[in-house]
């Protein structure tokens, strides 16, 4: 469960926080709580980050761990202790094969951690990570993947802060998958709600999209295809330190559309306000060879995975700046303004096309590159 | 992008959109079926139907090869797999496709074997590095998929691999548009051609539908621009009182076809004398199954098959839906006990079944349209 519920404080309950509710005994939550999931077994796509994810999340650990269906889910809780609040969240990294252009599991467990809590207005200050490695794994391999998290959490500006190691049999586990929770310290001047979206606000995206995703699928060399393309995975909290200062009072939403793509993240913002995002194809940037791989292997850009990349929703009048403050920013040259929010289509993704034609673009449904990250 | 991005370009598009405005008129209604499954994909992804006009009505045909196996073969293929040691091979479009104790990947799920390949000669390569397994390709396709099927048997052959076969539902176009057309339901006006199979099997096949039934057909490539250039040759051919074979997918389709495909699928295969359509019943003549010569690499021979009939949900309508009787949204299973993540046919699961193509692109719009007029 990489997406953790905003933990509120509910109106009219004494002020008390939903992680009070978590301490109350467990069996009362439990049996107040639905529990809608139900398929019978645990598939792929339960994992890929669509429309199966959600449902799991919601439908099953969410009412019993939270107690309820919970409001719009981010990328990280925000969690009040003592008058302060923090920025916290998880996130588990099982990427096959471990390393690829442009990055390695390593990397990803860092940069991945650290925008979560980016988008979710926050600067990570600390992470804690959990090593399941498999009997047989070749202490280089591992060592490279340490100075990988070593290197990017120097770069990230984050400490790493305490871990634990498990190890399983061989044949339990693909070599080493890696958990990282971070903490982080809310940026002053930017609140992110979903529910704060209006009409007319525009949606903007900080880099091309798919790169991560297909990387991933060429470097497994299933498919005789080569391409000259890495892995787009990097802390985008530069960017979005960039973005705060010059529109922070605009800022309504980020996400950064990892499993999924960018259609998905686009859909839980469209179901939580209830409005429709309306994207313009021609502006939506992909390099060439993504669309090529794409359009052979039948994918849409908008569904495959990045690492690098985040969207945004800006109030209009704060467009232009947000714009200009990403592409003068390092790494963020190829942002644009990819659509705009509109009353119709309600809770739908809508794509158009230069030429007049529009499709609706759902979740991703299904699992076509499992193990991504 | 080479290719793709000349066939998109919005000027030419609305060109040729107001050239089919101007040659449908308002005074007649058009039907016209795309026969392959990758132009009802492209319809809904290109959003093709909000630049036409109206009176010319796109019928999804049956050219979608997920859509059209019966449940009961894709339950004849995993009861293979669950003999030991066997690895259980098939492309993506599969993967999703529910039989009667779940998909492919359900049947993963629970432990069996299950790999997705991008060729046939992936799965054979498959055969090559695990050579205490036996490895059964689910093979799935029209003329456009046989010849590398043919091919990688061909090889397997050479290189004397015996842990490799073939699970044959290969299909043939041309029965499956003559059972179209021997419908009594069916009102077509003309065809939109198959492209991909066509670069295989040429046009001249389709000859006796210009011939014997007066309608035209226009071979057509799969990009907005080709599309709606197809529709156009059609609009000219009817007003005019025509009716033949036309070639608009020049660049890829050859008017004879692919001779070395042809010989390869000639080699391995044999027609079946009947095989069951999902939808279309037992259509004679319309599959290939492996010859003698190249028996041992036939799963049907070398396993048990259980030969398992499964009659789809009565409320399903696929039939009706495949046949191009009823559009997707009016089965009564649409979108509420089918839908993309839950499919109970497979024209839900398939990027080129009608249903998943409707569900995903279209259905929503429809519903949001239909609100807004209320409103």
């Amino acid at each position: 469960m990489r997406r953790v519920s905003q933990l509120r404080t509910p109106q009219g309950s004494n002020g008390k926080s939903e992680l009070d509710r978590l301490s109350a005994p467990a069996n009362t939550l439990a049996d107040a709580a639905p529990i809608r999931f139900r398929d019978p077994q645990i598939e792929m796509a339960h994992g890929a980050g669509g429309k199966a994810s959600r449902k799991l999340v919601e439908g099953l650990f969410a009412p019993l761990l939270f107690g309820a269906v919970p409001g719009p889910l981010g990328d990280a809780a925000h969690v009040n202790i003592n008058g302060t609040t923090i920025s916290i969240t998880t996130d588990s990294f099982v990427v096959k094969p471990l390393s690829f252009p442009g990055g390695s599991i390593g990397e990803l467990a860092v940069n991945g951690t650290v925008n979560d809590l980016a988008v979710s207005g926050a600067k990570a200050e600390a992470l804690v990570v959990t090593f399941v490695l498999e009997a047989g794994l070749p202490t280089s391999v591992l060592e490279a993947e340490v100075r990988a998290m070593a290197k990017a959490a120097q770069d990230a500006g984050v400490r790493i802060a305490a871990g634990d190691t498990k190890v399983v049999e061989h044949g339990k586990a693909d070599q080493m998958y890696v958990t990282t929770t971070g903490i982080g310290r809310l940026i002053h001047g930017v609140t992110i709600d979903p529910r704060s979206v209006r009409v007319g606000d525009k949606i903007l995206l900080s880099g091309p999209i798919g790169d991560h995703g297909v990387t991933i699928l060429l470097a497994r060399g299933e498919l005789d295809l080569e391409a000259d393309l890495r892995s787009d995975t990097r802390s985008v909290f530069p960017l979005i330190e960039a973005l705060v200062k010059a529109a922070g009072p605009g800022i309504r939403w980020m996400r950064d559309p990892t499993r999924g793509g960018a259609a998905t993240s686009l859909n839980e913002l469209a179901r939580d306000c209830g409005l429709g995002m309306v994207l313009f194809e021609d502006q939506i940037p992909v390099r060439d060879t993504v669309r090529g791989a794409c359009e052979l292997l039948g994918l849409d850009p908008l569904h495959i995975a990045n690492e690098g990349q985040f969207l945004a929703v800006v109030s209009p009048e704060y467009a232009d700046a947000a714009i200009n403050a990403l592409c003068l920013a390092p790494g963020g040259s190829e942002a644009q303004v990819i659509g705009e929010v509109r009353e119709q289509p309600a809770g739908t993704v809508l794509v158009t096309t230069l030429y007049g034609g529009s499709r609706i673009v759902d979740m991703l449904v299904g699992d076509p590159l499992p193990r991504i990250c | 992008m080479r290719f793709v991005d000349e066939f998109r370009q919005p000027e030419l598009i609305s060109k040729t959109a107001e050239e089919i405005r101007r040659l449908a008129g308002t005074d007649r209604h058009y039907r016209m079926m795309e026969v392959c499954g990758g132009h009802t994909h492209a319809i809904y992804r290109f959003g093709l139907k909000d630049i036409l006009p109206e009176n010319i009505e796109l019928i999804h045909g049956p050219g979608c090869p997920v859509c059209v196996l019966p449940m009961g073969r894709i339950d004849d293929g995993l009861a293979i797999a669950q003999e030991p040691d066997v690895i259980f091979a098939a492309f993506g479009d599969m993967m999703r496709v529910p039989g009667t104790q779940g998909s492919p990947l359900e049947h993963k799920a629970r432990g069996m074997d299950v790999r997705i390949v991008y060729s046939p000669s992936d799965a054979l390569k498959l055969a090559r590095v695990n050579p205490d397994k036996h490895v059964m390709f689910f093979a799935i396709g029209f003329e456009t998929t046989a010849p590398s099927t043919a091919l990688t048997m061909m090889r397997a052959r050479a290189e004397g691999i015996h842990n490799f076969s073939v699970f044959c539902n290969h299909v043939t176009i041309v029965p499956a548009i003559r059972a179209i057309l021997d419908s009594p339901d069916m009102r077509l006006d003309a065809f939109i051609g198959p492209g991909h199979v066509s670069t295989v099997i040429g046009c001249r096949p389709y000859e006796w539908i210009a011939q014997n039934e007066h309608k035209p057909i226009v071979v057509s490539g799969f990009e907005p621009l080709d599309m709606l250039q197809s529709i156009v040759m059609l609009l000219r051919q009817l007003q005019a009182g025509e009716a033949k074979v036309e070639n608009q997918y020049k660049r890829v389709v050859p008017w004879e076809g692919n001779r070395a495909a042809l010989r390869a699928m000639a080699e391995v295969f044999q027609l079946r004398p009947y095989f069951e359509w999902r939808g279309l019943g037992f259509i004679s003549q319309s599959a290939l199954r492996i010859n003698d010569k190249y028996a041992e690499f036939d799963a049907e021979q070398r396993f048990e098959v259980p030969g398992i009939r499964v009659t789809d949900p009565k409320a399903a309508q696929c039939g009706e839906v495949l046949k191009g009787v009823l559009k997707p949204h009016q089965c009564k299973l649409f979108g509420r006990e089918c839908t993309p993540e839950h499919p109970i046919g497979a024209l839900m699961v398939s990027t080129e079944g009608s249903c998943a193509a409707y569900h995903s692109y279209e259905h929503r719009k429809a519903a949001m349209v239909s609100l807004s007029s209320i409103a």
